[in-house]
Order: structure tokens, then sequence, then C-alpha cells
């Protein structure tokens, strides 16, 4: 067997998988975003009839997908720097040289990144409960009434974020502490013998030479963010008034609850429109922070 | 002194960090052992008062989580054992074999990496439905064993695998397959665990696609059987952290085990060059 063509032998199974089962259903949604794909036509493909942009049209008028999208947005607009803040005030204080315990600390606060999200929604829901639950309970001992934190539709959002950056903030933690361990010890050197602070070594040294993994986190956090669904479906279905219906969550209906699949890709494209264009901006910002 | 001070405040902190991160899963564990009411009264105990193993035998009993468990360890074995074969031997490929194209399809497949897998679920479900694959076990497993992140990672590890090795094989008269087998393997090791984790956890973890594809009661994973089982019972929270349990535990220990290989390939997989 040539090399030539043992390459080809050794890629075709996976490229073969990944046509099948990934791009060609990408193609596929397109296409089917522009059909009335229903439970009709689930029946008999008889019933399926291209509307054009129709599907878009009509979403563009419902209600339900621009609080979804709005729900969305807020979820990315607010957890997102929460969330990288979290990671890397937790990742400057296990790698300030005063810490002790580090590889223990650094499993312990990176355990809730592996832990099946649907498992500890179920935890957090009790210790969001309004009158059982612990958070509650810790905020009545300092003089704070409780809060019906996932009954309310002002709370359930902000309770949702909280969850998620309890179970995110390690991913990017681990991130952050790799690039901290890759700056030269040199430049700090320096900024002492200039009469630096701590702080200001933090903003003029450790600061500037994150900025290319600040974006990077920031383009992996945002896409993940985008994505919610799980939450809402386990910890308020949604509600209440709809104040935690996603994007994607609003697809999960309008595909598998309603069978518009029609309708759902196109949801699902305009998802995908959101994030790309999203991204585009952000990546145009790393290239710009990481030439020199 | 000063030091002294800062070394206080810093470690104080990261012990409090530490409480937060993993006080919801130790709470978990500890209500899991609560007699059924226990855990909803006000304040909410810490500790059981007799700790109980019948939410456990529930569990296994009544609610049908010990069928769920068995199909979440097929699924997550299979998917590992098939992505290996696939994305190992073509992550090699796009690194070491020469072949016309190697390198645009390459750029092609990282380029689809910003395409959210959301996307192509629709029209999959309506594949797998033609196939007759919806509320089948190949229907979970199908879309996942060639992953283009998969492949990524293998190809970084694989590049440092030097090309005299491969050529002085190819001279002592050794096949593209022995080469692969004898040599090639060996030396991605590491990867290959790391791989492997990844792959176990995420299906192990996976909750959309299998709700979709799995509809049987008696199919669904240990993820989609304790959202229905928070729907049903809601009041049983001692019997439902039972069931928390069980679905966080196998991951966690294999995390804490491997947990060198895991990290090593979110570096990997985040600095993408």
């Amino acid at each position: 067997m040539k090399t030539s063509h043992a390459g080809w032998v050794f890629v075709t199974p996976a490229l073969f998988m990944i046509a099948v089962f990934f791009l060609l259903p990408v193609l596929a949604a397109l296409g089917l975003s522009l059909t009335d794909f229903d439970i009709y036509a689930l029946a008999r493909l008889d019933n399926l009839r291209f509307v054009g942009g129709g599907n878009y049209l009509r979403l563009l008028q419902t209600p339900l997908f621009w609080k979804a999208l709005g729900n969305t947005l807020f979820f990315v607009l607010v957890g997102v720097p929460l969330s990288i803040a979290v990671s890397l005030m937790a990742a400057l204080l296990l790698h300030s040289a005063v810490a002790r315990g580090k590889a223990i600390f650094r499993t312990a606060l990176f355990a809730p990144v592996v832990t099946t999200l649907v498992a500890v929604a179920v935890i957090w829901n009790y210790l969001l409960h309004t009158r059982y639950g612990l958070i509650n309970d810790l905020l009545g001992r300092i003089g704070i009434p409780p809060i019906n934190w996932l009954g309310d539709p002002r709370w359930a959002m902000p309770a949702i974020i909280l969850f998620a950056v309890w179970k995110n903030f390690g991913f990017n933690m681990v991130i952050f502490l790799a690039a901290l361990q890759s700056i030269p010890e040199e430049l700090y050197e320096a900024a002492r013998i200039e009469g630096a602070t701590a702080l200001q070594q933090l903003r003029f040294v450790t600061l500037p030479s994150l900025a290319p993994t600040l974006v990077l986190v920031s383009i992996l956090t945002m896409a993940g963010y985008f994505q919610l669904f799980a939450e809402p479906y386990v910890m308020t279905q949604g509600g209440p008034l709809q104040s935690t219906t996603s994007v994607l969550y609003f697809m999960y209906e309008e595909g598998f609850k309603w069978w518009n699949l029609g309708s759902a890709s196109a949801v699902a494209f305009l998802l995908f429109l959101l994030m790309f264009a999203v991204t585009l901006v952000q990546s145009f910002a790393l290239r710009r922070w990481s030439e020199p | 002194m000063r030091l002294r001070s800062r070394a206080i405040l810093v470690n104080a902190a990261l012990l409090a960090a530490a409480a937060i991160s993993l006080g919801p899963l130790v709470w978990m564990v500890s209500v899991s052992f609560m007699a059924p009411g226990e855990a909803s009264n006000t304040p909410a105990p810490l500790l059981p008062r007799a700790a109980t193993l019948e939410n456990y035998r529930q569990l296994f009993a009544q609610t049908g989580m010990g069928r769920s468990f068995a199909n979440s360890l097929f699924l997550a074995t299979a998917a590992t054992l098939l992505a290996l074969v696939f994305n190992v031997s073509a992550g090699y490929a796009f690194a070491k074999l020469r072949f016309a194209g190697r390198e645009r399809i390459f750029r092609l497949l990282l380029g689809a990496l910003i395409i959210p897998g959301q996307v192509a679920m629709i029209p999959l479900f309506l594949l797998l439905k033609q196939m007759g694959l919806v509320n089948t076990y190949l229907g979970v497993l199908l879309p996942s064993v060639a992953s283009i992140f998969g492949i990524f990672l293998v190809r970084q590890y694989a590049l440092s695998i030097p090309d005299e090795l491969l050529e002085a094989g190819r001279i002592d008269g050794a096949g593209e397959l022995r080469l692969f087998w004898s040599i090639v393997l060996p030396s991605l090791s590491p990867i290959l665990v790391t791989l492997a984790i990844f792959t176990f956890l995420g299906s192990w973890n996976d909750f959309l696609w299998p709700l979709i594809v799995l509809t049987d009661d008696d199919r669904h994973t240990l993820p989609v059987a304790l959202a229905s089982l928070t729907r049903e019972h809601v009041q049983d929270s001692e019997l439902m952290m039972a069931g928390g349990v069980i679905t966080v535990l196998p991951v966690l220990v294999l995390f804490l085990v491997l947990q060198r290989y895991y990290i090593q390939g979110l570096l990997a997989g985040s600095i993408k060059g």
C-alpha cells in the first residue's frame, strides 16, 4: 500500500461519518428551513411544501421567539462576563505564590465542570427553593427576606446564571492558569524595580499579557452560553411566564413538541447566524490583540 | 508580616471558593442518605439524622434507574471505543500521511468547528427516522463516533512523531497498517487516554440528543431518566439526590483518576492554532 493510498484509507471512515451525520444535515437544515415540514409531512412526504422565507418571516413576528432571543442574549451578556471574571479571580488566587495545596484546590474548583448538568441542576433546584433552600436560609441570616428564585420571572434567569457560573468557571480557570504560568517572571521583576504595586502589576503586566487568552476564552464561553437548554428544561421548563425560554428551548418545543420541523430548522439557523456574527467580531479582536 | 497576612487571605479565599464549588455536591451525597421528607425542614439539615440506604434501594427497585445506568454505561463505552477507532486513524493521517487535498480538507473541517451541533439535529432526526434508527442505541451513537475536535486533538499530538521513525519502519518492510499498529499507536497512547476520557464524559453527560432520539423509558440514559424523575417525583428530594449521586459519581471518579490527561486535552483543545 502506497502512503498516499494509506492516507485515504485512514481518513475516509471518519470523513464519511462527518459528512453523512454532520455536514449533510447542516446543509439539509438550510433546505428544511425553507419548507413547512410538520407532523403531516412526517407521515407523508407529499404534504411537504416549499415556503421560501415564510418560516423566517413568521418567526420574526412571533413574540415568543423574540422573548427567547432576549432571554438568551441576557444569559450571554450577563453570564459570560460574570463567568470570565470568576474564572480569572480563581486562577489569580491559584497562581498566587502564597497559595498552599494548589493541586487539591485546582481539582476542587474544577470538579463542577465534569459533573452531569441535569444532576447538578437538580441539586440547585433545592438550593434555590424558596422555603427549604440553603441559599434563602443563608440570606435570611443576614436579614434578606426569602427570594422566590425559580418562581419569580425577575429572578429565574439570574438564578440560572448563578448556577451556570458555578458549573462552568473551572473550565476557563484552567486555561487562564496555563496562560498565567507562561508570563515571563522578568516582566514582573522589571515592574517591581520601577516600584509598581501588586495592583499595578495586575493592571500593566498580567492583564495585557492575558489579552489574547481573554478573547479566546470569551469566544469559547459565548458559544457555550448561546446553547442554553438543559438548565431551563430541568429547572423551570422555560417558565415562569416564559422568562427562561431560551432560543434552543424554543427550537426543541417547536420541533419535538409541536413537530414544526421546518420552523424549528429556521430557529436553529438564526441562532447559528447570530453566533457566527459574534464569533467573527471576536476573532477579529483576537487577531488584532495577538499581533504585536 | 505583610506577606503572612496576604497568605492567610489568599488561602482563606481559596478555601471559601472550594466550599462553594464542592458544597452542593457534598450536600447532594448527604441528602441522598436522609429519610423521606427530612430535607424539607427549615432550616435545611446538613447531615442525615440516621443515614439510610432506602433511597438507593427504592431508586433501583422502583424507578428503573438501574436500567438507565446500564444504558449510559454501555453507550458511553461504545461511543469511546468507536471514537478512538475513527478519530485516531484520521488524526494520524492528517498529521503524517501525504495525500492529495489533505490541507484543504483539514481547513474545511476546522472551519466547520464553529457550526453548533444543534443546527444538524432536526435533519439528523429525519435521516435516522428514514433509516429506522430512531429509538435505537445506534441512533444515539452514529452522529458522535467521528468528531472534528477529536481528529484535531490527535493530529496536534501526532505531528510530534518523528518522520524518521516511520521511514525506518517502512524501510524495514512494514506495511502502513503494521506501522500504525506497532509504532504510531504506542507513541500516541497519552492522547488516546485524553480522547477516551473526553468522549466518555461527553457521552455520559449528553442530554439533548438522547432526549430526542430515545423515546422508550427503558432505553433512556441517566440524565434523561433523572430529568423525567424530577418531573414525576417533585416532592421526593432525597430520592432525586440519590439519582444525582449515581449519575455524577462515575464521571467524577473517572476525572479524579485521569485528570492529568483531561486537563492536557482541555489546554490542547482551547489553544487552536
